[in-house]
């Protein structure tokens, strides 16, 4: 593990954990906690495998009630909570503590109400993000946003991050097809937000908590937007002489008015190394490679894909293909969903960056790329979600190497940094986690992200709940509560009435 | 009573900062188009944002436009228009419901309005409110810090959203001084296809058969007998209206409706109406155009599950006399009190019988805004952390204090 610094372990915390284990096993009984080193390695990670620790003691509650009353245990004691969906996340969120409880909600499985009239679905967060379409598909419903890992992601987790997915630039992130959702504070109390309506009153706390990372609440309900799967879908694969010419395909397909089902380029490193593994038929004489996927009903898909066409040819496209049928438009779409494992065949080992840039700056970061990657000495790969600028640029190291772990990370920091040089931001779709929470300075003032910290202050005033995320630098609420008013030196009759 | 008119974000701040040294409360106002909306408030000086004002980014390739705080949602809208843009959320004008005039010279309100009080229209079905549509936003809070969040990228999940959480907060938890949203393609075409003389139940059982195909219906809403003509001024007669909002490129539209037709071929006689006068229908439907009478009655914004609303309305019919219409796929309500009662309490328990959502009162005399709750009361522990999250920002309660009290 290279130098990230976690929250120091509570003393008084270790020295009690057969006490606190014990209590655990009065409010989960059963199965429910887990507290052999043995059994908790299962838990010590998640999908950003660089970082492990094993946590304090594993629990698996089954009740809203269990849940509650863990927190208020926890809280009461000042003992710290990591919660935990399925532990995909990429950026190291569910991250154990070594003095806090894994709160883990897999045993929240089922799915609670199917409801077409109001095309929702009302489910438990440890139901996966696949479980919830698949609950609906056989009447032609699905739920829209699919993060790559959705076979395994809990939509719990997919709250917590605010998931994306290869087609959120036409049906929207998590936060857009969430109506509503039951959570428990770290005080134990029980609130929902939203609901089978539209719009929460009040504050929009459903915004804040989408996204939020596991710092502000555990999710125990959700209530999502589920839609009638499109009609048809087909898929136009193009190539590019260079990026620029892509980059001004997909600014053109916009600019016309069409905004695809999904939208990913490929840079040359990372369509070589797919072809390589999965023999989707990729062009291997071009720089860049556009796959445009249309949907919706096949008079409009046909109709788009003409336009989609002319606009390549116009931008300079070398090859352009057109999906003639679903198996084709499956194989178009096979080399890009096996990017990263086929980047793993070339490399040892990947780190997969995830920031987001305005689309026109995509030829000078790829080029500030090249350069950082010479700079390194590491190979990187690039597949771009192209419609929304969110870039995931997978570095080549190799972890037996000393240093070269350090070094990968190091370049990621610089790419990311590029990204916010030219006005994008840290992460698109990963999370800050603990991977970069560290350069949230990059992005944000102390103003700002003691703003942020206030509004944790309003939910977990005791910074109990998933603390060493997020935020690179923890500061009690009392401070920053604290106002500093100088009174008297703006005085009234001076003011300015502007 | 001073009325502050600054026209930087940094004579903003030493505003607040002043306001917050002395704690002396402020109304944040931009055009004051939606002023009537919430308790009275009783401050002593006004912050009167109208003269921050401009487009300060818009790259349509990029799908993103930011601009000042105070600049004119009319202006932004007309800039969108002629780049074959739109927000995508509709936003409503409040201005023909609360006595003003449709437009009113470019005064309906400003961009940071909208998002403070998160609107929408008749697309939110579709497309979401403000609240999904917003990418970043710049704001001081009320202890007199300027702080921002987000940025002008379409995919952003660094730290936490506090953009959306400036949605709906009324002016209480900040002042906004820039705002940058996300802008989509406007429709190439746009046609509505009508089922004339349903009664609620009816409808609300042939919107969400239309819902749940694969025509991707934009927009759905039932107008009842006695309001159908009271939309785009009686053109298409006083039957009641079920009308459904099919928009995209011209083939995909024909087709689209022909399936509606099809599927909905039984439920009554149809009609299509396109172009223009589709467009004034949904105009009308999203300004609550057949309550604005001109009058003061209460009128009521009322948002539950679509497949529910209706048969709250049956129940409250039983005890007060209203005039409703639905929107939304029947989700959302509009209730015109035909007295000068608003039935708070009668109403929000219905609501709550009837599987939850919430109630705003967006039209009612002063002294009925006073004494009653105009947006939905939430229970205790929500109450609770609401008003911690206001403490963090606004901690001498100088920010629109009392508002959505």
């Amino acid at each position: 593990m290279s130098g990230l610094a976690m929250p120091k372990p509570d003393a008084e915390t270790m020295r009690r954990r057969g006490e606190i284990v014990a209590d655990m096993r009065i409010i989960v009984p059963g199965e429910g906690v887990v507290d052999t080193a043995n059994e908790m390695r299962a838990f010590e990670s998640d999908g950003l495998t660089a970082y492990r620790q094993l946590p304090l003691v594993v629990v698996l509650p089954e009740t809203v009630a269990q849940v509650s009353r863990v927190l208020k245990y926890c809280n009461d004691r000042n003992i710290r909570v990591v919660p935990r969906g399925s532990g995909t996340s990429l950026s190291g969120g569910a991250l154990p503590l070594e003095d806090a409880v894994l709160l883990v909600m897999s045993r929240f499985n089922r799915i609670l109400a199917i409801d077409y009239p109001n095309r929702i679905v009302v489910a438990q967060p440890g139901v996966t993000n696949l479980g919830i379409t698949i609950a609906v598909e056989q009447e032609g419903f699905y739920y829209a946003p699919d993060p790559s890992s959705q076979i395994a992601c809990s939509i719990g987790g997919n709250v917590a991050e605010n998931s994306g997915g290869v087609h959120c630039l036409k049906y929207g992130l998590t936060a857009n097809n969430v109506l509503g959702i039951e959570m428990v504070l770290m005080n134990g109390e029980v609130v929902r937000l939203g609901g089978s309506h539209l719009d929460q009153e009040g504050y929009d706390l459903l915004g804040v908590m989408t996204g939020s990372e596991g710092l502000l609440g555990v999710v125990t309900e959700v209530t999502v937007r589920i839609l009638k799967k499109p009609e048809t879908a087909r898929a136009l694969l193009i190539g590019f002489p260079t990026s620029e010419e892509g980059g001004q395909c997909v600014a053109d397909i916009i600019g016309a008015g069409i905004i695809p089902g999904g939208m990913e380029m490929m840079d040359r490193p990372a369509i070589h190394a797919a072809e390589d593994f999965v023999h989707a038929g990729y062009p291997l004489d071009v720089e860049a490679l556009l796959i445009v996927e249309l949907d919706g009903p096949s008079v409009e898909v046909d109709h788009l894909i003409g336009l989609v066409e002319a606009i390549a040819y116009k931008n300079g496209s070398t090859t352009c293909r057109i999906s003639q049928s679903e198996q084709e438009r499956l194989s178009f779409w096979a080399g890009r969903k096996a990017a990263f494992p086929a980047v793993g065949r070339i490399s040892p080992d990947y780190y997969c960056m995830d920031g987001t840039i305005p689309r026109k700056e995509l030829p000078r970061v790829l080029a500030g790329m090249r350069g950082l990657s010479e700079k390194y000495g590491l190979g990187v790969a690039n597949v771009f979600h192209a419609g929304d600028g969110n870039l995931h640029p997978l570095i080549l190291y190799d972890a037996n190497v000393p240093g070269e772990l350090d070094k990968a990370e190091s370049f990621g920091a610089d790419i990311l940094r590029l990204c916010v040089e030219v006005g994008g931001v840290l992460t698109g779709e990963h999370g800050v986690g603990v991977e970069k929470r560290d350069l949230m300075p990059e992005m944000f003032n102390q103003i700002d992200l003691d703003q942020q910290m206030r509004v944790k202050c309003a939910f977990d005033p005791n910074h109990l709940l998933n603390p060493g995320k997020v935020f690179p630098q923890l500061r009690r609420c009392a401070e920053l509560g604290r106002m500093h008013v100088h009174r008297g030196q703006v005085a009234f009759p001076d003011i300015p009435r502007f | 009573m001073t009325t502050f008119t600054p026209a930087t974000s940094a004579e903003i701040l030493s505003t607040v900062q002043w306001a917050a040294a002395e704690e002396t409360p402020l109304e944040i106002l931009g055009h004051g188009s939606r002023r009537g909306i919430g308790r009275p408030q009783q401050t002593e000086h006004t912050l009167d944002l109208s003269k921050l004002t401009g487009v300060t980014l818009y790259e349509p390739a990029e799908l993103v436009l930011s601009a000042k705080a105070g600049t004119p949602l009319a202006e932004i809208e007309q800039l969108l228009t002629e780049n074959g843009q739109q927000f995508a959320f509709e936003p409503m004008d409040y201005g023909p419901l609360l006595g003003g005039e449709p437009g009113q010279g470019g005064k309906n309100g400003t961009i940071g309005g909208v998002l403070a009080s998160n609107l929408s229209g008749p697309r939110r079905l579709k497309a979401g409110a403000a609240r999904d549509h917003i990418l970043g936003i710049s704001a001081v809070s009320g202890r007199g810090e300027a702080f921002k969040s987000g940025g002008r990228v379409v995919k952003n999940v660094t730290g936490y959203d506090l953009s959306k959480l400036m949605a709906n907060s009324w002016g209480t938890l900040a002042v906004l001084t820039d705002v940058t949203f996300k802008v989509l393609p406007a429709a190439e075409t746009e046609v509505t296809l009508a089922i004339r003389g349903l009664l609620d139940d009816a409808a609300v059982a042939a919107m969400a058969l239309a819902l749940g195909s694969s025509a991707e219906v934009s927009s759905a809403a039932h107008l009842p007998e006695r309001i159908a003509a009271r939309v785009a001024g009686g053109k298409h007669g006083s039957d009641a209206a079920t009308l459904l909002r099919v928009e995209g490129f011209g083939p995909s539209v024909v087709y689209r409706i022909e399936a509606l037709k099809q599927l909905l071929g039984k439920a009554g006689p149809l009609e299509e109406i396109a172009g223009e006068p589709s467009k004034t229908i949904w105009r009308d439907i999203r300004d609550c155009t057949p309550f604005a009478d001109g009058g003061a009655r209460p009128v009521w914004r009322v948002s539950m599950a679509p497949s529910e609303a209706h048969h709250m309305v049956m129940a409250l019919r039983m005890q007060a006399a209203v005039d409703a219409f639905y929107d939304w796929q029947g989700g959302l309500v509009w209730l015109s009190m035909r007295e000068d009662d608003p039935e708070a309490d009668l109403l929000r328990g219905l609501i709550r019988k009837h599987g939850g959502g919430h109630a705003t009162l967006v039209r009612a005399s002063a002294p009925h805004r006073a004494a009653l709750p105009v947006f939905e009361p939430q229970p205790p522990h929500l109450a609770a952390l609401s008003a911690r999250l206001k403490a963090e920002f606004d901690p001498k309660q100088i920010l629109n204090p009392g508002r959505m009290a």
